[in-house]
């Protein structure tokens, strides 16, 4: 009723390309905006955004990013808490060398760091495919977390073998370190992720976006209509790799302030690939979906019992959110197998021929 | 100059001067091979026959451990007075328990998944992994705990061998374990070659459609294929369990397999077992000759880089099936 084209016509091609063509969508998303940036900042508490909507940005940039690979080129990547990590390690060298410099650089060249790694790693993926090279990136998994542990020289020969973030100052307000508060890290976290994000989804529309979904549905045949199958797969690892850095550098200065070797472990690349999988594979939305579904739930299900003033055991409600997530998992890859993503496509579908079933 | 001394010199001059460690490591990396190569079995045995890549194979061997003392434990509280009984009772429990899970899993997960695409299957063995974690850690607690050993009858203790001018020592266990390793691999082939269920299963493996064509019940061969890699997982929990103790820290071995796996092939049984003695030999001689050069732990990663290098060479692991591509 309320969301429909009709009416709206394109005269321009411009028009016809737009990141939002119809009106509605254009108004659902400045909503959404004007709720992240003044919203959340004015009515949630500084718990709430420390530790679920921070969160949900980093995790949701770093799913991008691995939606790049995995959903949109094919590759099945394992490796990307390796490349969070290579990321924050490297955010913080750039910005021990250069002090004096405004601390969104070092974070945004972080990604450089991690995507020429990210290009070393994804050399054997010509040879190596499916779960083959997904085996194949554990090695970058492993092999970086070893280093992250045992080359004291990329914490700064720090003791307690930690990244300990400077405050850093935009504008005069502290936004890294201890002084910053949740909510100017929030609003700082939030404004990288729009903009990455509006990258990412120019990218994935345009001529190398397209050369990736041709590798992804079949690499032979994408070939034979002349793509390079090594510059593309590599530029996908480059890219993929960029964001997961800048993913990774934000996590340690914007969120945690400080951050040991093993935050960057095998685990966290899983968690990232449910999110991927769940929000749906090859759409940026479904990043956020899956971002704010495995974010989400635990937090659901810890309170669930105090709602129903049960008194469970805190180990047990411990056992059963692992038991309650993984059956989601399963229920939602037997429900929906191409993710929450589709569950919306679908939903606006419904919306548009309403009150017609089609 | 020097360095390239220490890392192509001298750790063969190492190996050459005191050839009873060398014995020892070989020995050391043979039985943690074996191990890799049991676990890596689990998974290829799933993957011929259902295509899913299982990642939960490894929490299926700490959920079986697990299954094993806990139920030990509760038949001894509940008055079986002799340990003996109570272990070979809750031997057998556990196997029904394996079955049970192979069901739940055929009926539950693979059936309302069938025909999707591999990485959708491979999350779902995420989401068994998670739920076994959460279920074990409800019902048998989440400490880690000692694998019955004496009641089962595993033998214990050391022999110490005079070779090559010094003593190696051989654990009994890890003896036990490479026998039992090699019986049960022994059996799994009689199995596959002799038996009518295993030719079913591998005229599944060959193709499904066409073995659902000839009127073999999928569903049966997939239960059967669990519950042969729940059986597996069981020994290797088992085995790893006497040697170190039964916790959810196990679940890391699953990760060790992962290239044995492609190193051996995902398809080829044969290849999980060169591949884990491979790998487990690779391992444990690269750490303790090549370790000291570049600082310890290297164990976490040399597996991967071994795996990728062969790889390299041969992108389907070294015994499995040649990858034809067709548009």
């Amino acid at each position: 009723m309320f969301y429909r084209e009709t009416g709206q016509f394109k005269t321009t091609y411009q028009a016809d390309q737009a990141v939002f063509p119809i009106r509605q969508d254009r108004i659902g998303i400045a909503i959404i905006l004007l709720l992240a940036f003044a919203g959340v900042p004015l009515l949630a508490s500084e718990f709430a955004i420390s530790s679920f909507f921070i969160p949900v940005l980093v995790f949701s940039l770093a799913a991008i990013g691995l939606n790049l690979l995995t959903g949109y080129t094919g590759l099945l990547s394992l490796g990307t808490g390796a490349f969070m990590g290579v990321g924050a390690y490297g955010g913080y060298k750039l910005a021990t060398w250069f002090p004096d410099v405004n601390i969104l650089i070092p974070i945004l060249a972080s990604g450089f760091v991690s995507a020429a790694v990210g290009v070393v790693f994804g050399l054997p993926s010509l040879r190596i495919k499916g779960f083959y090279l997904a085996v194949a990136t554990l090695a970058a998994q492993f092999f970086l977390s070893w280093c992250f542990v045992r080359i004291p020289w990329l914490v700064n020969y720090n003791i307690s073998g930690a990244i300990e973030v400077p405050t850093r100052t935009l504008f005069g307000i502290p936004i890294t370190g201890p002084n910053a508060t949740a909510t100017t890290r929030y609003l700082v976290t939030l404004s990288i992720v729009v903009l990455m994000t509006w990258l990412a989804s120019n990218l994935v529309r345009g001529r190398i976006g397209r050369t990736w979904m041709a590798v992804r549905d079949m690499d032979l045949a994408a070939e034979l209509i002349g793509i390079r199958l090594y510059r593309t797969k590599l530029l996908s690892f480059a890219v993929s790799s960029y964001f997961c850095g800048v993913a990774g550098a934000m996590m340690v200065f914007l969120w945690f302030g400080s951050s040991e070797a093993d935050t960057f472990s095998i685990n966290q690349s899983f968690f990232i690939l449910f999110m991927v999988v769940i929000g749906g594979l090859g759409s940026l939305v479904g990043s956020f979906f899956g971002a704010i579904f495995i974010l989400g739930t635990p937090i659901v299900l810890r309170a669930l019992p105090g709602l129903f003033g049960l008194s469970i055991p805190a180990a047990t409600v411990e056992h059963l959110t692992f038991m309650v997530l993984g059956a989601l998992i399963i229920f939602f890859l037997i429900v929906e197998p191409h993710g929450l993503a589709r569950l919306w496509q679908i939903g606006k579908q419904k919306l548009r021929v309403w009150p017609f079933p089609y | 100059m020097d360095m390239l001394y220490k890392i192509f010199l001298d750790p063969f001059v190492q190996m050459a001067s005191a050839p009873d460690l060398l014995v020892q490591t070989l020995w050391e990396g043979l039985v943690s091979g074996v191990l890799y190569a049991l676990i890596a079995l689990g998974f290829v045995l799933i993957f011929k026959a259902s295509g899913v890549f299982n990642f939960a194979q490894g929490i299926m061997v700490v959920f079986a451990a697990l299954t094993l003392v806990g139920l030990h434990a509760m038949l001894r509280d509940w008055g079986v007075s002799s340990g003996t009984a109570a272990a070979y009772l809750a031997l057998a429990l556990t196997v029904a328990v394996m079955f049970g899970l192979a069901f739940t899993i055929e009926r539950l997960v693979l059936r309302p998944l069938v025909n999707q695409p591999d990485i959708i299957l491979f999350m779902a063995t995420f989401g068994m992994t998670y739920f076994l974690i959460g279920l074990g850690e409800l019902v048998f607690g989440g400490e880690p705990k000692l694998m019955i050993a004496d009641d089962l009858h595993l033998p214990r203790g050391a022999i110490d061998v005079k070779m090559l001018g010094g003593f190696v020592s051989f654990q009994k266990i890890d003896i036990a374990a490479a026998a039992i390793a090699s019986i049960m691999v022994a059996g799994l082939a009689l199995f596959f070659q002799k038996t009518r269920i295993g030719r079913a299963l591998r005229a599944v493996a060959d193709s499904h459609k066409a073995a659902l064509s000839v009127g073999i019940s999928l569903e049966q061969i997939w239960v059967v294929v669990w519950f042969a890699a729940g059986i597996v997982a069981l020994v290797t929990g088992i085995m790893w369990g006497a040697r170190s103790n039964v916790s959810f820290a196990l679940e890391v071995i699953a990760l060790k397999a992962l290239p044995v796996l492609i190193l051996g092939g995902l398809t080829s049984i044969p290849g999980a077992i060169v591949g884990g003695l491979i790998i487990g030999i690779g391992e444990k001689l690269g750490e303790f000759y090549w370790g000291p050069l570049i600082g310890s732990g290297i164990e976490s990663w040399l597996a991967y880089v071994i795996a990728l290098l062969f790889l390299l060479f041969r992108p389907q692991g070294l015994f499995g099936e040649r990858i034809i591509e067709r548009i």
